[in-house]
């Protein structure tokens, strides 16, 4: 579901690279290449054409750059990921990395086609890497079935703060001299997302071109039912479940002390389903099946391999472009369903001046001057622009950094750890306590960013 | 077996979310059948097989080239044992030899091949899918009489909710709200429903029973609604979400309830006029809820029995939507009733599920292609879509006359432009001689920019995998579409741009 692509500069690499080749021992120059093997890729790339980019030279350099040099990282190895890197190992790319911390399950077999029921349980990266690599000679798939300690938290349940998080992991390499970046630290990253019968594909140059914090209003975040309607006033069978979920199982704790609800595990499921079918009872209401507290438990995304295999097939193809400028690359963001025919719809998403993510600017706060501590953390998480999770908020104040607040919460959702330089939230930014000033500087760290985002305070009496 | 069974219903969760259990069946009992096992083919063959597509058969001759991946069998046997592979509830074999004279040699000629099994799937009602990808564009072409849709899943269908016209049961259970003698707690509580129609009666008398029509009115409307939210004891208004959503829901609650042009379209077709025992389920369906509409229904639907959720209290929303439901039950029993006589008039007795026709009447659809031959031939060729698409020279209809164009290289020049290097320069006029004559023979007047005419030999027919994959991903969906007669399926050509990343579909 996103795939970065390291390009170096080709032509005077190729040339050094080649000669180390052939040095090497035991390398082989075109991986075992028999006759006619890249024909379709050689008709692109050896030939010139009218919609190639100014840069493209014909030649063979190209393939051989894709063949030997190329690098791409292919984040998710689940239902866009499988029809990613057989796209990619069919279209010429050989050294591929693919990185997924999940377990093969069995409903990922109707789409996931690189695993088989024999391999459930076992780690989709490792699996993965194994199939392509023994189908497709020469390929060489690397899978990472973990990712740095920091991360493990986050990837495990919230896909969209992994996109963000690596958003701006590639902005934080960018170099920038005078203002103007880099272009040889640019990391292109190719983003596709689907649900149902309905996708999206993107290209994203950092530094360059909109970045996911740029669109963060084209996601906006997930609604859940209001409390009162799940204690005292339900109505739909989904709002029985939540009671269920939410209200009953901490309460009974019926598969132990501190055993918490395991949406994978079916015995977890089948008492929610009962608890949810007597809380509907209760009130007359119809329609709670055991499908449906598993959806709503889990979060199930619908989801089918034809979807999964359109956007992975776009995004390989931005790939392609990009690596080997014989088209001109997608500019930038593509959409897709076919509920009712077929339907795509292509823009170029624009890059957002102050954006927290990429834009180098310090994001203005504007607060009244009896604004609390609690305003500042309800905006962070609760703007559509910045939609942050968890922020943790430090300041320098008589020249030493003091953390403002700092809440930690664990993988299953329950809080750890809590700090604030106050007793309450509900403390004066501007009082006594605290005694923060107009143009304050607030270093906010969150999950959804792997660099600290820089805030200015802004009094408005 | 039932281990078995639970085991399917895991692997198939996700899709069975989007086509339900009945929509899993008719996949599984369908068999579908790919001439050519290309790239294109295997593609979306893969994506009917790994969600479990009842059987399917390939027909190939060809042997396996270069440029498919590695074995040396024939490209059938090849296809199938991979594909088999990936869903072992699927049955899959394979022919290899096409029984008719000079088979190998017409397998070649992909256009010929195309229009006389077009015409034999015509005439024997089989739904043709016609899909090819030549560089970096992709094409596919549906080929289906007439392909009826009961659950179409509309995105953003409007509710149902009969407020301009309340039918007796919901009349009466509006009267029994008295909402100025409500505490505040089942003041706050009540189904925005009920509030609307209590103000709409109020408005009604001011306004000579006249719905609110224009912004003006409905503005209007709304303050009404502003005002009857409870004020506390400094005149203050309470925080009452119910009427929030009250002033939200104006705009779409107080349209006037009526048959949509698509469903009128449907009532006045021949086949719902003239009932045989060999009209299909369908249409029989859709003609007892005609006689319903008419007979008594005043002029509308039968009550499609949902409403949205809404803030309010578990007793007041169950109870409005008991009768919701309850008026729906009534009316499809007259519809069933509508439907049995039709039936006896012809001497037949069903099992169908009418409920599910009924809940969507509102949505039906029909979607009915022209044949190749008519898409092909000189007299019936769609002249105005072609020309006024072209008004954009980049238009995906270039593409189409593009793809038309190297077929007719093909049947002059027995291999497609460019497919050799030496060829590239030499072919790119003489395509441009083809693209000519086509337009020629066509009575097009049209232009074709020669980076087009160059990018087509530039490809030499290649099928680069990733524009495959693409193809491959849709194809499938319209096959499943037809298969499980849910979603609608496209009308009747489809091109993908994978330089531009752009679509367009076109009735040919």
């Amino acid at each position: 579901f996103a795939l970065c692509l390291f390009r170096e500069k080709k032509r005077r690499k190729i040339e050094a690279l080649s000669e180390k080749m052939a040095v090497d021992e035991g390398h082989v120059a075109c991986g075992g290449d028999w006759d006619g093997r890249w024909n379709h890729l050689k008709k692109f790339l050896e030939r010139s054409g009218p919609f190639t980019l100014p840069d493209f030279e014909p030649g063979t350099e190209t393939l051989q750059f894709l063949l030997e040099t190329c690098k791409i990282l292919v984040i998710g190895a689940g239902g866009l990921g499988c029809e990613l890197l057989k796209n990619l190992a069919l279209s010429g790319f050989r050294n591929i990395h693919v990185v997924d911390m999940d377990t093969i399950d069995i409903s990922n077999l109707n789409r996931q086609f690189l695993f088989r029921s024999k391999d459930v349980g076992r780690p989709k990266a490792e699996v993965a890497a194994e199939f392509v690599n023994s189908r497709v000679p020469g390929c060489n798939v690397t899978p990472y079935p973990y990712f740095r300690v920091e991360l493990r938290l986050t990837l495990t349940f919230e896909y969209f703060i992994a996109r963000r998080w690596m958003n701006g992991m590639l902005i934080s390499l960018l170099n920038y001299e005078n203002g103007v970046v880099d272009q040889s630290t640019i990391i292109p990253l190719i983003d596709g997302g689907t649900e149902g019968f309905k996708g999206n594909a993107r290209v994203i140059l950092p530094g360059m071109t909109a970045c996911i914090d740029c669109t963060l209003e084209l996601y906006p975040p997930q609604i859940n039912f209001p409390m009162c309607t799940i204690a005292s006033m339900p109505r739909l069978p989904e709002h029985c479940i939540e009671f269920a979920r939410i209200l009953q199982w901490p309460k009974e704790e019926p598969f132990g002390d501190g055993v918490s609800l395991d949406g994978d595990n079916p015995e977890h499921i089948q008492w929610v389903f009962m608890k949810a079918q007597e809380r509907a009872s209760e009130f007359n209401i119809t329609g709670v099946t055991y499908r449906l507290t598993q959806g709503v438990v889990k979060r199930v995304i619908p989801a089918v391999a034809s979807t999964n295999a359109v956007i992975a097939a776009a995004c390989a193809t931005e790939a392609f472009k990009i690596a080997t400028s014989a088209y001109v690359t997608l500019n930038n963001y593509l959409v897709f369903s076919d509920v009712d025919g077929l339907y795509t719809y292509t823009f170029e998403a624009e890059r957002k001046e102050n954006c927290s993510a990429c834009s180098q600017v310090p994001q203005d706060l504007q607060f009244s001057s009896s604004a609390k501590l609690q305003d500042v953390l309800q905006y962070l998480t609760e703007s559509t622009s910045l939609q942050m999770k968890s922020p943790a908020i430090t300041t320098t104040l008589q020249g030493k950094n003091k953390t403002l607040y700092l809440q930690v919460i664990n993988i299953k959702r329950s809080l750890v750890f809590s700090f604030s330089l106050s007793p309450s939230v509900l403390v004066s930014l501007t009082g006594a306590e605290l005694g923060l000033a107009d143009g304050q500087e607030l270093a906010v760290a969150d999950v959804t960013t792997p660099q600290t985002v820089l805030f200015k305070l802004n009094f408005t009496s | 077996m039932a281990a078995n069974k639970a085991a399917k219903e895991q692997k198939y969760d996700r899709q069975l979310r989007l086509w339900g259990d009945h929509g899993q069946e008719a996949l599984e009992n369908a068999h579908v059948c790919l001439v050519n096992a290309t790239a294109t083919g295997t593609e979306i063959l893969k994506n009917l097989v790994l969600p479990g597509i009842g059987a399917f058969t390939i027909v190939d001759g060809h042997k396996v080239s270069g440029e498919d991946v590695g074995n040396k069998l024939n490209r059938a046997q090849a296809a199938t044992e991979l594909l088999q592979e990936l869903n072992s509830d699927v049955s899959g074999n394979f022919v290899e030899e096409v029984r008719a004279a000079g088979s190998y040699e017409m397998s070649q000629i992909w256009l010929d091949t195309c229009l006389r099994l077009g015409a034999v799937l015509w005439n024997a009602e089989v739904p043709f899918l016609v899909c090819r990808t030549y560089g970096l564009v992709g094409c596919m072409r549906l080929v289906v009489r007439e392909h009826t849709v009961v659950e179409s899943h509309p995105d953003n269908a409007l509710e149902d909710l009969r407020l301009d016209q309340p039918f007796t049961e919901l009349k009466n259970h509006i009267d029994s709200y008295d909402l100025d003698s409500m505490e505040k707690k089942d003041h706050s509580h009540t189904p925005w429903i009920i509030i609307v129609a209590k103000f709409l009666e109020k408005w009604y008398s001011e306004h000579n029973f006249q719905m609110p029509k224009n912004y003006k009115e409905k503005e209007a409307f709304r303050e009404l609604l502003r005002q009857g939210i409870l004020k506390n004891e400094n005149g203050a208004p309470e925080d009452e979400e119910n009427f929030d959503e009250a002033i939200k829901n104006v705009n779409t609650a107080l349209n006037a309830t009526k048959i949509s042009s698509t469903v009128e379209d449907i009532f006045s077709c021949d086949l719902c006029d003239n009932i045989t025992a060999q009209t299909p389920a369908f249409w029989v369906m859709a003609r007892a809820v005609r006689d319903f509409v008419r007979d008594d229904g005043n002029g509308i639907l039968p009550v499609r029995g949902t409403i949205p959720d809404m803030i309010a209290d578990s007793e007041k929303f169950i109870k409005l939507q008991n009768v919701y439901r309850e008026k729906a039950l009534q009316d499809a029993s007259v519809v069933s009733k509508h439907v049995e006589s039709l039936l006896q008039s012809v001497g037949k007795v069903h099992g169908w599920h009418l409920n599910n026709f009924i809940t969507n009447a509102a949505f039906l659809r029909v979607v009915r292609c022209r044949s190749l031959e008519e898409e092909y031939s000189i007299e019936s060729v769609n002249k105005d879509e072609i020309t006024s698409c072209m008004d954009n020279p980049d238009s995906e209809m270039v593409l189409y006359l593009m793809l038309r164009s190297i077929d007719r290289f093909y049947q002059q020049h027995s291999h497609y432009p460019g497919v050799y290097d030496y060829q590239v320069e030499e072919d790119i006029s003489r395509l441009k001689v083809c693209v000519n004559s086509l337009l020629q023979e066509y009575g097009l007047s049209v232009s074709v920019k020669d980076d087009y005419i160059h990018e087509f030999c530039r490809c030499g027919s290649a099928e680069p995998h990733t524009v495959a994959a693409f193809l491959g991903g849709c194809a499938a969906q319209e096959a499943i579409k037809i298969i499980t007669q849910q979603f609608v399926p496209f009308n009747n050509t489809f091109i993908y741009n994978a330089m531009t990343q752009t679509s367009a579909t076109f009735q040919l």
